[in-house]
């Protein structure tokens, strides 16, 4: 979507967290985003590197989790994997499902050094 | 040496939290408001004209229209004797929380029972940015094609109604509806599908009356209850990764 955008708030985030800490340098950010959001990781890569300059998060890396959506059926409590585009269940085919994970986005933790 | 700070904290943190404040806002106003988010061109502003068109006699009107510049969408809803308010984004492809507080503050909102927001053009950044809504519906016009389901399914996903709108012309474009409405139902099988045309009035009654039990639904129920909870959700969806 708007990575640009998503990193500043991540970066803000981080650095307060890290200041916190007593950190002189942030090595690594792990993020949390699902399969079923709009963020590509490529992007914030990018970002990390255009707007981390002259933050502690200067150079650190980027790990992004992307959890595969799952769901569980409605009808038949079936719970299952599936892409972004198949939602129904493989058991007894319903489309009634409900959504458990894949929406996921979160900041999870970072590596610092103090 | 290294060491590992956890964090777990929403990314759009700060937005949710400013959407629940609008959200709290218009409940205590008991104003219902709908997100409508399509490309440019699919004719959002065509159908909010039509929406109000129907509904004006029943309910108070009002609409919030986001765009990168301009204020031609305005000048339009005005025209008819709606209050509008102009978000100009300069440039960002979507509308955030903030941006609706500062048009819902230019609203007189003890005068309102509805209010329309037509978010910037786009099928993508909007679809993550919770607004306070009481939904978002979207709205794929015929010209766009029936494969946009499977291209841009987030949006598909979060609307809890879908408008395909311009099937007047049905017959000018290699639409095949009843693909279309297969890939809707796979992506969303909960969502109404409203196909109308709102220009000619064709299949507009079926939307506005489905809107309309909306509105008046939301009269009957417990506001603060219901904040309580979707307060919960909404920043518990973005870690657990549930659906919103």
């Amino acid at each position: 979507m708007h990575e640009l955008g998503l990193m500043t708030g991540i970066l803000k985030q981080v650095e307060q967290a890290a200041r916190e800490a007593g950190a002189v340098r942030i090595t690594c950010i792990r993020l949390v985003a699902g399969e079923m959001t709009e963020v590509l990781p490529e992007a914030l890569e990018f970002a990390l590197e255009a707007l981390g300059a002259g933050t502690l998060a200067e150079g650190a890396t980027l790990v992004v989790e992307q959890p595969r959506p799952r769901s569980r059926c409605t009808q038949c409590g079936y719970e299952f994997e599936h892409d972004r585009f198949h939602w129904m269940c493989p058991v007894c085919q319903a489309l009634a499902t409900e959504l458990l994970a894949g929406r996921e986005l979160y900041i999870k933790d970072m590596e610092i050094e103090r | 040496m290294s060491t590992t700070v956890n964090i777990n904290e929403p990314i759009l943190g700060l937005n949710n939290r400013l959407a629940a404040d609008n959200r709290a806002l218009l409940d205590a106003h008991g104003i219902y408001l709908l997100d409508l988010i399509a490309s440019p061109g699919a004719g959002k502003t065509s159908t909010i004209l039509a929406t109000i068109a129907a509904l004006r006699e029943r309910y108070r009107i009002a609409i919030i229209e986001g765009d990168i510049a301009s204020d031609v969408d305005a000048r339009r809803v005005r025209e008819q004797g709606i209050p509008a308010v102009q978000i100009n984004t300069g440039g960002a492809c979507h509308l955030e929380a903030a941006m609706l507080r500062r048009a819902l503050d230019a609203l007189d909102l003890g005068a309102l029972d509805l209010i329309i927001v037509e978010n910037v053009g786009n099928l993508v950044c909007p679809t993550d940015f919770y607004l306070g809504e009481d939904v978002k519906a979207m709205i794929l016009s015929v010209p766009e094609g029936d494969d946009k389901p499977l291209k841009y399914p987030g949006i598909f996903q979060v609307a809890r109604a879908i408008i395909l709108n311009k099937v007047d012309t049905l017959s000018l474009f290699d639409f095949d509806e009843e693909a279309f409405r297969a890939s809707v139902t796979a992506l969303n099988p909960t969502a109404p599908l409203f196909a109308l045309s709102a220009t000619k009035g064709q299949g507009i009654e079926e939307w506005t009356e489905w809107l309309a039990g909306q509105i008046d639904g939301k009269a009957q129920i417990d506001g603060k209850a219901q904040i309580d909870e979707k307060i919960q959700t909404e920043g518990k969806a973005q870690i657990d990764g549930k659906g919103n």
